[in-house]
């Protein structure tokens, strides 16, 4: 397990600050990985509606039987190293100290709706003339122009529009679709890919740049092979029979599937990519069917699919899980139990020697685990031990030591509403 | 106008786990040189075909993946191919692998001691686990990985007879590749300032792991299993049905039912404007919706009037959706402040009005095919420094000549060099 300290924080990206106004898990999560690299990021919610505009500030889950707007588990676990402070745009006072700010910061992130920024005020001229190498990316569900401007997105249908959803099904049925916001991930992964390429772009040039990201065009990237067979060979994935998710096309495979196995809702997913390893799964198997000529090679075995199917399941569902699982990995076949949540995170000798699940120390809530990252860097790595911020809690410290204000007059900002 | 990455030169040796995080790179402007072995890497080998003619210059797979780049062919089973990519290396800014753990270092071309040499090298390696997990030897593959990582657990059906669901395109390498991506970038923006590079350990498995959303912080946090549902987010506690059947058979994503006050009228409207009121007797609730604070989500269930409000809302949509095809729904919706969302299959993206008039759909010139290919296009918009397919994938050995000459070899000594079987 590798263990982590404050004294251990990141400085890979600590000469990078970001004013931050992203929120739930498109924009957050973007931030959240620049975070953990030592970025100072800086997140301006509204004081007024106490940063509702993120919806996953104050809702579950929640690690007891406290509730409030700073108790959130989905907002500690996309906002964890991340300094917060409260500013009402809608005040003068509120207005010229956001000036100030983006005066000396590196990046202006948000993922509000499209032209809520220039609605505030705050559109990419006016941040230019702040700061006139400001690295600025808007991500919004349809981006910056366009007829579905004012639309608006949310996970689930930034993957329906996108194509994604549809991937995902069994034939015949309608679309089982992605059980979690898989574009919200996705999409703060292209963001953070924007802000830190438009940052060694500056780092070159002198040079910053406005970056429009839109989820949907960002999804729809992700199932190329599909639309290039529809543009060169104009066949639909709309059709019948199609999409199989479980099974693969591109390569072909088979056996390839989810297949049950002995209990309540326990299945094990078995790939077999060859010759190879379809010998090695007939040893494993040692049943009348892996020796039948229609599955010898991998067109039969194509060719006669749910006749296969059908064969594997009757092995496997008398069968334990990860027993299995295990035979066929050892003899060389990808295979894996579809995991719980409980089996990969706490069963998994893999996620802990990763350190996949730091905990950190969240003001309010306690020590909570989080998601950590899927990278290791030998030199620089990241690093998260403090949990998201509390509504406000770094106020004091931005506006005093950053900007230089005085303790009365951050007092008084407090009384004035203004933070 | 060059991209932002300009000016970056990385070395790919080709392989299906790095082929999406070096297409990122290449259009985004860095010169990628993708390294395959003497036949072509794997991936010239998978389908789809042109005209389903299975042929290595004809995989679409291909195409896709390797946009941008340039190609060039060494066979690092031979000790001159081992120089020869000992001398590549050397000029690469980025050095980007997916190999199995183990097997080039078995070769004598090794992460560590290419760092040792070269100082300001950044070295990528891609693998299913990681470089040294205790399960880096497992054989894995894009389904093994999303069952065993954690988003298939969340995919399916309401009906659990059916089994979870992996969802299509082999998203588990490209969340490896965002990731891989994302990593690279740090590591090159640290350089900026150190002038040292370092290794960037990449593990699919665990970047699939942290993209499942609730699934797994209701663990981390509440010690709670969230359990699939059809077309929306798998729960702890059921919820009812987000996706609609729509008059053509086709289905929208109906989103977030409506909460605020604004949302219920607009929606109240809605029905009252296509002659429905009568069949929907929960209107009054409508109302209600319209004259209170707008619902927490976290109260459903727990409190009466929201769960009745919510999910008169919800029912609402439902029965629209029914009676009207499922684009008019989706654009009659949006336009009155209701997000749906329309589900399209991937090829139905590219014909839709506002991804045409924003100029998603990238033309790709094949000078062998003699016309344009239309590709998936930007993921991100840079206005100074744009996002562009500079060449289609390359084929194999194209660019031997011009990147050999680098090295200082003419065409004499890669006529010599191919006869050896290193090229």
């Amino acid at each position: 397990m590798r263990t982590q300290t404050a004294s251990t924080r990141s400085g890979a990206l600590s000469h990078v600050r970001i004013c931050d106004f992203t929120g739930q898990l498109a924009g957050a999560g973007a931030t959240k990985f620049l975070a953990a690299f030592g970025a100072q990021v800086i997140r301006i919610e509204d004081p007024e509606r106490q940063g509702r505009w993120d919806i996953l500030r104050g809702a579950p889950p929640f690690r007891d039987e406290r509730r409030g707007i700073d108790l959130g588990g989905a907002f500690n676990n996309h906002n964890v190293e991340k300094l917060g402070i409260t500013l009402n745009l809608k005040s003068p006072r509120g207005r010229e100290l956001l000036e100030r700010l983006v005066r000396i910061s590196d990046v202006v992130a948000e993922n509000f709706a499209a032209g809520v920024m220039e609605r505030l005020g705050f559109g990419y001229e006016r941040l230019r003339a702040l700061r006139p190498d400001v690295v600025y990316v808007s991500n919004s569900g349809f981006g910056a122009s366009g007829p579905y401007l004012r639309f608006k997105t949310w996970g689930p249908v930034v993957q329906a529009i996108s194509g994604l959803t549809f991937t995902s099904g069994l034939p015949d049925r309608e679309p089982a679709g992605w059980g979690f916001s898989y574009m919200d991930h996705t999409g703060a992964s292209y963001m953070a890919m924007a802000i830190l390429m438009a940052l060694l772009h500056r780092a070159r040039t002198g040079e910053g740049q406005w970056v429009d990201m839109s989820c949907t065009e960002a999804g729809a990237t992700l199932t190329g092979p599909a639309i290039l067979d529809w543009t060169v060979n104009h066949r639909p994935m709309r059709r019948p029979g199609s999409p199989h998710g479980n099974r693969s096309e591109w390569p072909p495979m088979a056996p390839h599937g989810i297949y049950p196995a002995r209990g309540d809702d326990c299945w094990i997913a078995i790939a077999c990519r060859d010759a190879a390893d379809w010998r090695a799964f007939a040893r494993v198997v040692d049943r009348p069917f892996v020796r039948e000529a229609r599955f010898a090679d991998l067109a039969g075995r194509l060719a006669a699919q749910d006749a296969l199917d059908d064969e594997v399941v009757a092995w496997t569902r008398e069968l334990e899980a990860s027993a299995v699982t295990r035979a066929l990995v050892a003899a060389g076949v990808p295979a894996a139990v579809v995991a719980r949540p409980e089996e990969r995170i706490e069963h998994d000798p893999n996620t802990a020697a990763w350190g996949l699940w730091p905990e950190v120390e969240h003001r309010a809530m306690g020590r909570v685990r989080v998601d950590g990252l899927p990278v290791h860097l030998s030199r620089t790595d990241w690093s998260i031990t403090r949990g998201a911020p509390c509504l406000g809690e770094h106020n004091d410290q931005v506006f005093g030591e950053l900007l230089g204000l005085a303790p009365e007059e951050i007092d008084a900002l407090r009384a004035g509403g203004v933070i | 106008m060059p991209g932002p990455l300009e000016c970056l030169r990385v070395l790919e040796l080709a392989h299906e786990r790095t082929a999406f995080a070096g297409k990122l790179l290449a259009d985004a402007g860095a010169d990628v040189r993708l390294l395959e072995p003497r036949d072509g890497c794997a991936q010239r080998r998978h389908a789809p075909f042109v005209d389903d003619r299975p042929d290595r210059e004809g995989s679409l797979s291909f195409w896709h993946y390797n946009t941008s780049k340039r190609g060039i062919t060494l066979d690092l089973d031979t000790l001159r191919g081992r120089e020869l990519a000992r001398e590549l290396i050397a000029r690469a800014d980025v050095v980007l692998e997916g190999e199995d753990p183990g097997r080039l270092a078995a070769l004598g071309i090794d992460a560590p001691l290419e760092l040792e040499r070269q100082r300001s090298l950044v070295w990528v390696s891609i693998t299913p686990f990681g470089r040294n997990a205790p399960r880096a030897a497992e054989p894995a593959t894009d389904l093994t990985l999303l069952a065993g990582g954690g988003p298939v657990w969340s995919c399916g059906y309401d009906d659990h007879a059916l089994p979870p669901v992996r969802g299509g395109g082999n998203q588990a390498y490209h969340t490896g590749a965002h990731y891989a991506v994302m990593a690279v970038l740090v590591a090159l923006l640290e350089r900026e300032r150190s002038g040292r590079g370092q290794l960037v350990d990449v593990n699919i498995y665990a970047a699939c792991n942290v993209t499942t959303e609730l699934a797994t912080y209701e663990w981390l946090v509440a010690r709670k299993t969230v359990q699939r549902q059809t077309g929306r987010h798998a729960t702890v506690m059921r919820t009812a049905p987000t996706q609609a059947r729509c008059a053509d058979g086709r289905h929208a994503n109906t989103g977030v039912p409506p909460r605020t006050p604004e949302e219920f009228g607009r929606l109240r409207q809605w029905v009252l404007d296509l002659g429905l009121a009568e069949e929907y007797p929960e209107v009054f609730l409508l109302e209600l919706g319209m004259q209170r604070e707008p619902l927490d989500l976290w109260r459903i269930g727990e409190d009466e009037e929201v769960t009745a409000i919510f999910a008169a809302g919800r029912d609402a949509i439902v029965l629209i959706a029914s009676r009207l095809p499922a684009a008019d729904f989706f654009r009659q919706a949006q336009e009155r402040g209701i997000p749906v969302g329309v589900i399209y299959a991937p090829e139905e993206v590219l014909d839709d009005p506002h991804f045409r008039a924003r100029g998603f759909p990238a033309q790709v010139d094949h000078p062998e095919l003699g016309r344009a290919v239309t590709y998936p296009g930007a993921p991100y918009r840079f206005l100074r420094t744009p996002w562009r397919v500079s060449r289609r994938a390359p084929r194999l050995g194209e660019h031997n000549a011009e990147i050999y000459a680098e090295l200082g070899l003419g065409a004499d000594a890669l006529e010599a060099l191919r006869a050896q079987g290193v090229l």
